[in-house]
Order: C-alpha cells, then sequence, then structure tokens
C-alpha cells in the first residue's frame, strides 16, 4: 500500500506504529516474526524435552547400517547387505521410473481421450466421456486396489505349466504373468557394441539427411524424398553390422522353470498395476486439459488456416495445436508432479518406492520415524521444485509477447 | 409460361410436386447413425471398437450384477446360492452396510445422529450454493457446524454453546472496534474469543453434568464414509478461510509475511499428502508439550486442512492476479484502506472467480480423505481392506466392495462437479 | 497461556486428552477406559466381528487388564494400530499398552524405549504354501515368490533365512493381511510367511484352508508379548502380573467357571487365595483392589481358556499348545509364583 500524502511532520509517536501506513508494515512483519519464532521455538522445545524424557536422539548414522531386507525390482545393484542409505536409493530410483513410464503413457492416454471427447463420433465421445469422468470422481486409491485386483486376476505362472496349461505365452515370447510380463530379453555377445555404434550411427545419418532435405526445401525449393533413404539407412547398415560381426545380439526368451519364469526380463506385478493406475486416472486429467487446450483456440483461427488453403491436418498441426499446448502444457506438468507425488501410494500394491523403503520399512525397522519421513519429505520436495522450475522456464519461454 | 410456348412442349406440370419425406438414409435415425457414426471408414472403425468395448464391459458386468445375492449371511452362504453360476456376493452389502457407513465403533442405537447431521448438511450448505435462496437461511448455516458437531461428537451441549458464545463474543468485539483499524477490530476480536473461552472452559468444566442428553463418542469411533464425510467437510470448510489469508499474504507488499506464506504453501504443495498424514500420525505427537495428546483425527484434520489450505491458496491467488489492476487502483483511489479495500471490492470478485477452482480442490480433497486408510483409520476403504476383507466370513469379496466403494465416490464427487459447472454457467454470464 | 486456552478449549470439547507423564495407572483409572493398541485385523488374535465388538487372544489380554484395573472388562477404547504406526501409537501415549503380536527384541526393547512384560504366545516365522505345489521344506523354494507382511522382523528373518541357505527369491512386501491372501490366493505368490500363528489364522479363514500346508521349518523365534513404556514401572507392573495371573490361574486350575466359587472364601491352597485377594494384599502392592486377579480372569477364563476359545484346536484356527503349554505340560509358560 502506497498512498502519496505528504509525510506528517513532527516527532516519531508509539501510535505511528499501528496507524501510519509508512510504519505499520514492519510493525506487522516483526509481529509475525515474533509469532513465528515463537512457536518454532515452542515446537523445538518440545521435540527436545520429548525425546529427552523418551532417551530418544536424532541421528543419521542408521543410514550407513546394513537394510537386512530383500526388495523385489531394483535398478541398481542391492542386497540386504546393503546400507539403508542404499535402499533409500532404491527406492528414490523406483519412483523416478513409476513416475517416469506413467507420465509418459498418462499423456498418450490423456492425448488420444481428449481428442476423442471432441470427436464428432457421438458414441466415442460419449465413451470417452464415462472414462474421464469415472476416473476423475473415484480416488486414486481406489483405483490403485482395484487395477492392482485386476492385474491379480491374470493367471498364474502357473497356469502355464503342464499337458494343456491354461494360458499360453504370447506368441511364444511374451508371458503375462500375476507376477509381472516376462518379455525376451536381449544377450550382448562380443562386437555388439559395434553393432549398437553403427545402429546409433545410422539414426543420426537419417536425422541430418532429413534437415539437409528441409533446409534444400526452403532454401531452393527442391522437395527430396526421404521416405525411402531413410528406411534404408535405418535397417541395412545395421543388418550387415550384424551379420559381419556374427550375429553377436541373441534373445534371452523366458521360460517357466521352478516356481517362477526365468530368464528375459521380468516387469514385476506391483509395477505394472501402479503404472497402470496412475496411467488412467492422471489419463483422465490430462484429457480434460487437452480438451479445454484445444476448445481454448477461437474457431477463426482454424477458418483462418483453412482459408489460406492448409488441408484438415495441417491445420491442426500448424495451426491449432501449437497453441492449444501453450494452454495444455502448464496443468499437463502440474499432472505430471500429481503423478509423482500419487506414487508415493505405491505401497498399497506391494512396490518399493521410496515411501515403501525409506518410509515403510527402515522408518519400522529403525524406529527413526522423525529422521525417515523428515528425508523423504525432502526427496519429494526436491522433486516438485525441481519440476515447477522446469514449469516455470517453460512458462516465461511461451507467454505471449505481447507489445 | 406463354402459351407458344405450351404447345411447344408436349407436357407442362401445372402444380407443384407435393413435397417427398427425404430419403430413409438421410433422416430419423439412420441419417443420425450416419453422420455419427459411420460417416468415413476411420469413424466406422472407431465406432465399431466402441461397441465391441462396450459389449466386452457389459458382458462381464451385468451377469456379475444382475445374478447377484443379497441376503446370505457369509460368502460361503452366497457361493452356495449361486452354485457355481456368475454373480456377485452383494450379501456383503446388506451385511456390513452398517460398518461400511459408519465404521465399526459407533453405537447403532445412536446411527441416527451423523444421519441426521448428514441431513442437516444438505439445508445448511443449500444458501451457500445456491444465491436464489433467502439470505436468512444464512443464520442456520452459521449454526450448523455446532449443531454438526453436537450431534456427532454428542457429550455435553456447553462445550459446542461455549465455541459459538466466544465466536458471537469476538464478532461483537471486532465490529466495535473495526471502525477504527481492522487490525485493532481483528486482533481484539480474536483475544476476546480467546478470553471468553478460557473463561468458559473453566465454567463449563465446573457445571458440565455427567450424564448428558446425548452420549459423547471418542473420535477414534468415527470409520466408514462417514468418516470420509466428515473429513472431507471440515478440513475444506477450515481451509477456505485460511486459504484466502494465505493467498493476500502471498500477495502481500512485507517480505516477510510473503515469505512465510510462500514457504508454506510450496512446501505443502512439494510433499505427497501421505507423508503429511504419515507426520501427523507417527512424529507430530513428538511436537506436542510433553504431558498433550491429541486425538489421531484432530491430528489428521489438522494435516489435511493444511494441505488443502494451500492448494485454495494457490487458486485465490489465481483468481487475485486475474482481476483487473484497475480495480486495486479504484479501491486505492476511493480512499479505502488495505482491509476495507480488501474486503468490500478485490476478494468478493476474486472469490467469484475462484469458486470452479475451489470446488475442484474440495473435490480432489474429498478423494484424498481415503489416504487416511493407510494409516490405520477405519474409513471407507480401511475399512474393506481392513476388518471386513480380513474377516472369515467375507474373505475373498473384492469386486463388490471395490464396486460399491467407488459407486459411492462417484455419486458425491460427480454432483459436486455438476454443480460446479452448473455454478460456473451461472457466473459466465458476462463472457461472450 | 495460549497453549492453556487451546488445550483447554480441546480437552473441553473433549478432543485433546492431557497424559501425565508418569502415572498411566492412575490415568487410565481417571479416564475410566483403557487403551489398548491391537491389530487392524488378524482372527483369532484381534478382529472386530459384525456387530464392532472385538474379539481374540490379544483382545482378551487387553480385556483381562481393564477388568484388573477398572473392574469392567469393556472398558477399553481398541486402538487398530498397523506395524509402522503401533510404536509411535504407544511412545507418544495414544495407547496405554500394546497387544498386537509384537516380537521381543533387543533393539525394541532398549533401543525403542518399551518394555515387554512378557510372552503371551511363544511364535516363530513359518511358510505357507499350496499343497498342489508338492513343496516339503522351506528350502526346496529357490526362485519362488513370496508375500511377506511388512512392518515386522519378518523381511530381516526371511533375508536372513534365504542368503544363509544360498536360495534366490522374489520379496513381495504388502501391507495388510487380507490383501496378503489375495495375492497368495490368486497365485500372485507361491509362498507367503510372517508368524506361524498367524498363517494359521489366515489359513483357517480359506475356503479349502485343506489345500495348504505349512512347512515344518520355523525360521526365528518370536516371542510376542504386550509391552508399555520405559520408564512408568507401576503401570508395567499391572500389566506384567494380570499376565501373569492369567497364566498362574491355568496353572493353578482356576477357571471362569470356579472362580466365583474359589474366590467367595479363602480355600486350602495359599497361593489361590494371594491370587485371587482372599488372603495378603497383593492387589493392594499394585495399586489396584484386592480382587483385581479374580475381575481379570473371570473375564474370559485363565489363559487356557482363552487360548482354546480364539486360536486353540478346537477352532477353525486349530493351534496346537506346543510351546505355549504350561511348563508341568512340556511348555514354556512359568509364571513367577505370587507370594
Amino acid at each position: 500500500m502506497t498512498t502519496m500524502t505528504d509525510p506528517p511532520q513532527g516527532s516519531f509517536r508509539l501510535s505511528m506504529l499501528l496507524n501510519d501506513t509508512r510504519y505499520r508494515s514492519y510493525t506487522f512483519q516483526f509481529i509475525a516474526l515474533v509469532v513465528l519464532i515463537g512457536a518454532l521455538a515452542f515446537l523445538m522445545s518440545n521435540l527436545f524435552a520429548n525425546l529427552a524424557a523418551a532417551g530418544l536422539n536424532i541421528s543419521y548414522g542408521f543410514l550407513g547400517e546394513p537394510a537386512g531386507y530383500d526388495v523385489q525390482q531394483t535398478l541398481i545393484e542391492y542386497t540386504s547387505q546393503s546400507s539403508h542409505m542404499r535402499a533409500a536409493w532404491v527406492g528414490i530410483i523406483n519412483t523416478l521410473l513409476v513416475a517416469f513410464l506413467a507420465c509418459l503413457t498418462a499423456t498418450v492416454l490423456g492425448v488420444i481421450a481428449g481428442v476423442l471427447r471432441l470427436s464428432k463420433n457421438w458414441l466415442v465421445s460419449k465413451l470417452m466421456s464415462v472414462y474421464v469422468e469415472a476416473f476423475r470422481n473415484v480416488p486414486v486409491l481406489i483405483w490403485i486396489l482395484v487395477i492392482n485386483t485386476i492385474v491379480i486376476s491374470m493367471p498364474a505362472p502357473r497356469a502355464y505349466r503342464g499337458e494343456t496349461p491354461d494360458a499360453e505365452m504370447f506368441l511364444g515370447l511374451i508371458a503375462y504373468t500375476n507376477r509381472g510380463i516376462y518379455i525376451p530379453a536381449p544377450t550382448w555377445g562380443p562386437g555388439s557394441g559395434i553393432v549398437a555404434l553403427v545402429f546409433l550411427a545410422s539414426v543420426a545419418a537419417i536425422f541430418f539427411l532429413r534437415r539437409y532435405a528441409i533446409k534444400q526445401l526452403f532454401d531452393h525449393g527442391r522437395d527430396i524424398k526421404t521416405f525411402l533413404p531413410s528406411l534404408a539407412i535405418f535397417f541395412i547398415p545395421t543388418l550387415l553390422a550384424y551379420f559381419i560381426m556374427g550375429r553377436p545380439i541373441g534373445v534371452d526368451v523366458p521360460a517357466l522353470q521352478g516356481f517362477n519364469f526365468q530368464g528375459g526380463t521380468q516387469i514385476g506385478r506391483p509395477l505394472i498395476a501402479l503404472w497402470l493406475a496412475l496411467s488412467v486416472y492422471t489419463g483422465a486429467f490430462i484429457a480434460e486439459n487437452v480438451r479445454a487446450g484445444i476448445q481454448a483456440v477461437s474457431k477463426g483461427q482454424t477458418e483462418a488456416a483453412s482459408s489460406l488453403g492448409l488441408r484438415p491436418n495441417r491445420v491442426m498441426n500448424l495451426v491449432v495445436l501449437p497453441q492449444a499446448l501453450r494452454v495444455i502444457i502448464p496443468p499437463l506438468i502440474s499432472q505430471f508432479l500429481n503423478i509423482t507425488k500419487n506414487s508415493s501410494l505405491a505401497i498399497a500394491v506391494g512396490y518399493a518406492d521410496v515411501t515403501a523403503t525409506l518410509g515403510g520399512i527402515t522408518l519400522n525397522q529403525t524406529g527413526r520415524a522423525i529422521e525417515c519421513i523428515l528425508l523423504l519429505m525432502l526427496f519429494y520436495l526436491t522433486i516438485s521444485l525441481l519440476i515447477s522450475a522446469v514449469m516455470n522456464v517453460y512458462n516465461r519461454s511461451v507467454s505471449l509477447k505481447e507489445r | 409460361m406463354s402459351d407458344t410456348h405450351a404447345h411447344s412442349v408436349a407436357y407442362v406440370r401445372e402444380t407443384q410436386l407435393s413435397q417427398q419425406p427425404p430419403p430413409s438414409t438421410a433422416a430419423g435415425p439412420v441419417k443420425w447413425a450416419r453422420d455419427n457414426l459411420f460417416s468415413s471408414i476411420p469413424y466406422t472403425i472407431l465406432t465399431l471398437a466402441a461397441i465391441y468395448c462396450i459389449y466386452v464391459i457389459l458382458a462381464g458386468v451385468l451377469p456379475w450384477a444382475l445374478n447377484g445375492v443379497w441376503n446370505t449371511n457369509n460368502i460361503r452362504e452366497c457361493r452356495e446360492v449361486l452354485e457355481g453360476t456368475t454373480g456377485g456376493c452383494f450379501s456383503v452389502l446388506s451385511e456390513r452396510w452398517n460398518q461400511l457407513i459408519f465404521g465399526i465403533a459407533y453405537d447403532r442405537s445412536e446411527y441416527w445422529r451423523p444421519t441426521v447431521a448428514f441431513i442437516l448438511l444438505f439445508v445448511a450448505a443449500a444458501p451457500v450454493l445456491f444465491n436464489k435462496l433467502p439470505k436468512q437461511m444464512l443464520v442456520f448455516t452459521g449454526l450448523y457446524p455446532f449443531l454438526a458437531f453436537y450431534l456427532i461428537w454428542g457429550g455435553t451441549i456447553f462445550a459446542p454453546i461455549l465455541a459459538l458464545v466466544g465466536i458471537i463474543v469476538g464478532y461483537v468485539v471486532y465490529s466495535r472496534l473495526v471502525t477504527g483499524s481492522f487490525a485493532a477490530g481483528f486482533f481484539g476480536g480474536v483475544a476476546a474469543a480467546a478470553v471468553t473461552w478460557w473463561i468458559g472452559g473453566f465454567v463449563v468444566s465446573a457445571i458440565a453434568p455427567q450424564e448428558t442428553f446425548l452420549s459423547a463418542v471418542p473420535s477414534r469411533d468415527m470409520g466408514g464414509f462417514m468418516l470420509n464425510m466428515i473429513l472431507g467437510v471440515v478440513c475444506v470448510s477450515l481451509s477456505v478461510p485460511i486459504g484466502i489469508a494465505l493467498a493476500l499474504g502471498r500477495q502481500s507488499d512485507m517480505p516477510i509475511i510473503k515469505w512465510i506464506c510462500v514457504i508454506f504453501i510450496e512446501f505443502v504443495r512439494g510433499v505427497p499428502l501421505i507423508t503429511l498424514l504419515f507426520v501427523a500420525n507417527v512424529v507430530l505427537a513428538y511436537f506436542l508439550p510433553p504431558g498433550t495428546n491429541f486425538d489421531l483425527i484432530l491430528r489428521v484434520i489438522i494435516m489435511i486442512t493444511m494441505f488443502s489450505a494451500a492448494y485454495i491458496a494457490e487458486v485465490i491467488r489465481g483468481g487475485l492476479a486475474a482481476l483487473p489492476r484497475g480495480q486495486y487502483e479504484a479501491a486505492d483511489s476511493l480512499g479505502l484502506d488495505y482491509a476495507q479495500a480488501m474486503r468490500l471490492i478485490i476478494l468478493p470478485q476474486a472469490l467469484k472467480i475462484s469458486i470452479p477452482g475451489i470446488v475442484n480442490v474440495a473435490v480432489g480433497l474429498f478423494k484424498d480423505t481415503t489416504l487416511v486408510s493407510v494409516i490405520s483409520m477405519f474409513d471407507l476403504v480401511g475399512m474393506i481392506r481392513g476388518p471386513i476383507l480380513s474377516s472369515t466370513d467375507w474373505n475373498g469379496v473384492y469386486w463388490e466392495l471395490w464396486a460399491f466403494a467407488i459407486l459411492l465416490f462417484f455419486v458425491v464427487c460427480y454432483g459436486i462437479s455438476q454443480y460446479s459447472q452448473w455454478l460456473e454457467r451461472q457466473l459466465a454470464t458476462d463472457h461472450r | 497461556m495460549k497453549k492453556s486456552v487451546f488445550f483447554g478449549a480441546l480437552t473441553v470439547a473433549g478432543l485433546a486428552a492431557g497424559v501425565a507423564a508418569a502415572g498411566t495407572l492412575d490415568d487410565v483409572k481417571a479416564r475410566g477406559k483403557l487403551n489398548c493398541g491391537v491389530t487392524t485385523g488378524l482372527v483369532g488374535f484381534a478382529a472386530p466381528d459384525a456387530n464392532g465388538e472385538w474379539n481374540g487372544f490379544d483382545v482378551a489380554v487387553c480385556r483381562a487388564v481393564a477388568a484388573a484395573v477398572l473392574g469392567d472388562a469393556s472398558a477399553v477404547e481398541f486402538v487398530p494400530t498397523t506395524g509402522k504406526t503401533r510404536f509411535t501409537a504407544l511412545a507418544s501415549g495414544e495407547i496405554d499398552m500394546l497387544a498386537r503380536n509384537t516380537t521381543w527384541t533387543f533393539s525394541r526393547d532398549v533401543d525403542l524405549k518399551f518394555t515387554f512384560v512378557g510372552v503371551n504366545y511363544y511364535d516363530g516365522q513359518g511358510f505357507m504354501v499350496p499343497k498342489e505345489l508338492g513343496v516339503s521344506s522351506a528350502k526346496d523354494l529357490d526362485g519362488a515368490t513370496v508375500c511377506i507382511q511388512t512392518g515386522t522382523t519378518t523381511e530381516l528373518n526371511l533375508a536372513d533365512f534365504f542368503r544363509s541357505n544360498n536360495i534366490n527369491y522374489e520379496p513381495v512386501p504388502i501391507e495388510t493381511n487380507a490383501e496378503a491372501q489375495q495375492q497368495y490366493l490368486a497365485g500372485a505368490c507361491d509362498v507367503y510367511t510372517t508368524d506361524a500363528s498367524g498363517l494359521a489364522s489366515t489359513r483357517a479363514t480359506f475356503e479349502a484352508p485343506g489345500d495348504h500346508v505349512l512347512l515344518p521349518e520355523i525360521i526365528s523365534k518370536e516371542p510376542l508379548g504386550p509391552l508399555v513404556r520405559h520408564g512408568d514401572n507401576e503401570w508395567g507392573d499391572v500389566v506384567r502380573w494380570t499376565l501373569n495371573a492369567l497364566i498362574t490361574a491355568e496353572e493353578l486350575g482356576v477357571t471362569s467357571a470356579n472362580i466365583a466359587d474359589m474366590s467367595s472364601a479363602a480355600g486350602d491352597n495359599p497361593e489361590i487365595n494371594r491370587l485371587l485377594g482372599t488372603e495378603g494384599t497383593l492387589g493392594e502392592m499394585l495399586g489396584l483392589s484386592a480382587d483385581w486377579a479374580k475381575n481379570a480372569i473371570a473375564v474370559s477364563g485363565n489363559y487356557g481358556e482363552i487360548f482354546e476359545k480364539n486360536i486353540g484346536e478346537s477352532t477353525p484356527i486349530g493351534l496346537a499348545r506346543g510351546l505355549n503349554a504350561q511348563w508341568t505340560d512340556g511348555g514354556l509358560l512359568y509364571s513367577p509364583p505370587f507370594r
């Protein structure tokens, strides 16, 4: 509040602290600060009094001690002899993994559902409305538990056993069970590095070819066809290298052995359940954002683009979507943030995310509740602030630069 | 038409043809289907895919739902009745209905109390939700929190009366002092209310009779869907004023207040609710004065309120930012001070813009109340995951219970979001 | 002052309860209710029935303590706790005692500052598998998927067992017993592991309990018992001797059927007389009434009766006494004398 009155003359009086706008804000801030410090001191003194009474102390030493428990799905090396710190890292990486996967699929699902909801096909648009409303209006925890129940009702590995098994592997390669999906994994023999390098190089070559073609089109008006050459570059050198090196890359197909499928890559059931649940749940929200974004682009834009002679798909790609994205992306990013935060419900399905390792088993085993929960909050806070920072940068870069 | 012409032509129709109905393919349901379902090949494929989807879902759900069993006492009896045919054991819902709605501990003979409170909730909420209703009804809305508290928790009637008296005293002092300055009125009001409660606390504990008209129910006994409703309603109504204060604080010119609000809001929005609930459940006790202990439900209410207040603050901040600068300047030029400008000019408009956002937060919050099941509270989800599914009688009845939970939440949340959309249309009269 | 206003108002509203730092016994008496922490639902040990009435082996201990202290077995507020929340609930004073199959371990006793007042069930971690797998020993479980209920010592025991036998497994940690059995029954895990008593209790709720076997290996010692906070010895004594009274009652042949007779007048056996308060001042020493033990035993009988009623061989859970028989019958139950 800045009011443009002449400063009253005369000496300072105590009542000016409350009545004079120049000083009043200092008074308020001072009071706020004192209250805040007082409250914090009150809480802290309680904390120390309570801890002293219970004979406990705040210490992070437990992080270095062996965790003693096993974790089902780890991306980094981990055994029950690793430290609690390591277990926390396993959890962090698992959180980021499921959040990343769910962000991808939720976006795809959301965009499809959002566009289809605007479709002129009555049945499809109604079906999408039902999807969106059903998932938006029911708690995510219930959906996670329900989808977990659905995933559990897939065939058990034992259904694949016997002369006439109840279930068969998809194409003989992929086994879907209620313990997870087993997919073939590549095996890397000697020389496979060269094949991989050739493959990367050919991808880069395609990229440069496309850029060259566009440059030619823009500079000289020559339209160079790139589709067939790209296809050739994509397959031929890699295949050549593959056979020259003596077929170093093989496929490890999962096979039922003992209790479980062995070999191949396993995507565990908890991950699938959580991933699926977060995707369809958040997908419904993203669908609404996409719909709002597309509807926010005024009809005049479409008509103007059409009157310029653009074909419908070009109208969408060149005119409508770029403008819609400006509206869609900020809420989209906050949905990504929600996915990351909702992934903390992993304990409901037994997925070893950071809430389940650091805030779950470690907390239970060590009894270090304050320390564990503080670290847990710190982790989520860091992720959120990072994502917000990205969003701010993006918002600044796309904000309409008027005047 | 000239006569000559008439002769040169063999036949001339002299009357206009009567209007023909359009071809059957261009009218009625066929045209509608052609336009809306089969207008092109991709659309046709989509339509067929959608029909297939619907068929698969209905084929799975309908026999199960229609062939359901409603009156057996446990899952074994239910399976006997079904004799191997597909069908849901909905008898779990009828047998455990009370537990699903009221939890395990609430006294059966007292079920009418939360029910009455629930019905009165609509009466109390109506004048807030619908502008057209007479303003006198707002008096009941103001009394409702105390009435509902008394109905649900019971105990001595003096407790809610004392709370009410404290607030009235605070308001009287506020309206006396506010003419001088808002700050004096506000702090004076708060102080007066606090003093009233403090003194009243002694008086009430002295005069409160042992036998009360409505027996006291400890809040630990709340459970089932009732607990979700209580948490949702209480936390939303508490968090709106706190959210307004936080939003104003974040917009403030005073750096310290601004930063306190920013840090609070960003911190709360940055962590998942579940960690805050862990704090409520596992850590908060360490921060209370030695020898005091809140009830778990109260700790959870504090945490959820903090959580939703931060989100509501962001919604309201959006509303404040959306107001044209001229409104602020106009208020200044009228000579209004900050409190007056906010109360009379800025907030009414900003809140009006923010209502749909606030309703969204409220729906999200109501859904999030299910997370309390993770900290061993028996809300609807907690009842299902805990006592009901682990009992010998109903071990394995997942779909029926989850379908019920989904239905219950869907009805409430969809209702609220439909209201929000209706309200948006009501408020959107000035655009387009 | 601010604090007292706030808490005063809350106390009036019945939402906050002042807990004096020392003297849980006085608190319980003043409150007229015992706050007892139990599981969120484990049939036979602690589970609410369709009427919301809690029943089970652990619940009986809570009720006995309530009867001993307050003379009223129904003056108990059962507070459901999970593996995560149980210790803080006890440490913060939200509950007065915890009777929730909690294993007595060194670190819980010493590091977490709790006092285990005794053992009411000698247990050990076992494995349950479907019969059709044809597994006869836990050592055959190489590569199996194992469902574990988290928040217990089970994860650590399991990791140790498989590591020392050098076999692989896939752990699936699960929050609640109901979800664990859902996954186990659906075949999402081959094995379910938790305390053997818990396994028996879980199996009892199955549609076809006979299709599942408990493996012979018991891979850990799990002495389960009620516990209280460190530092409140009077209260610890009350809970400890209530439990001992139940055990001694069985040893001395005091049952719910004959307790009324026995306590009406001093009998021939001086220990029974001291136990039931017809002789001596044991109750007074504890700060309770003279007939405290009689009240505790009268609720649901002596230890043996409680065992039989809730988890014994006549119930669906069907646990044999085994280690939990009296020392006179070759078990481990051995109560110190009432003297």
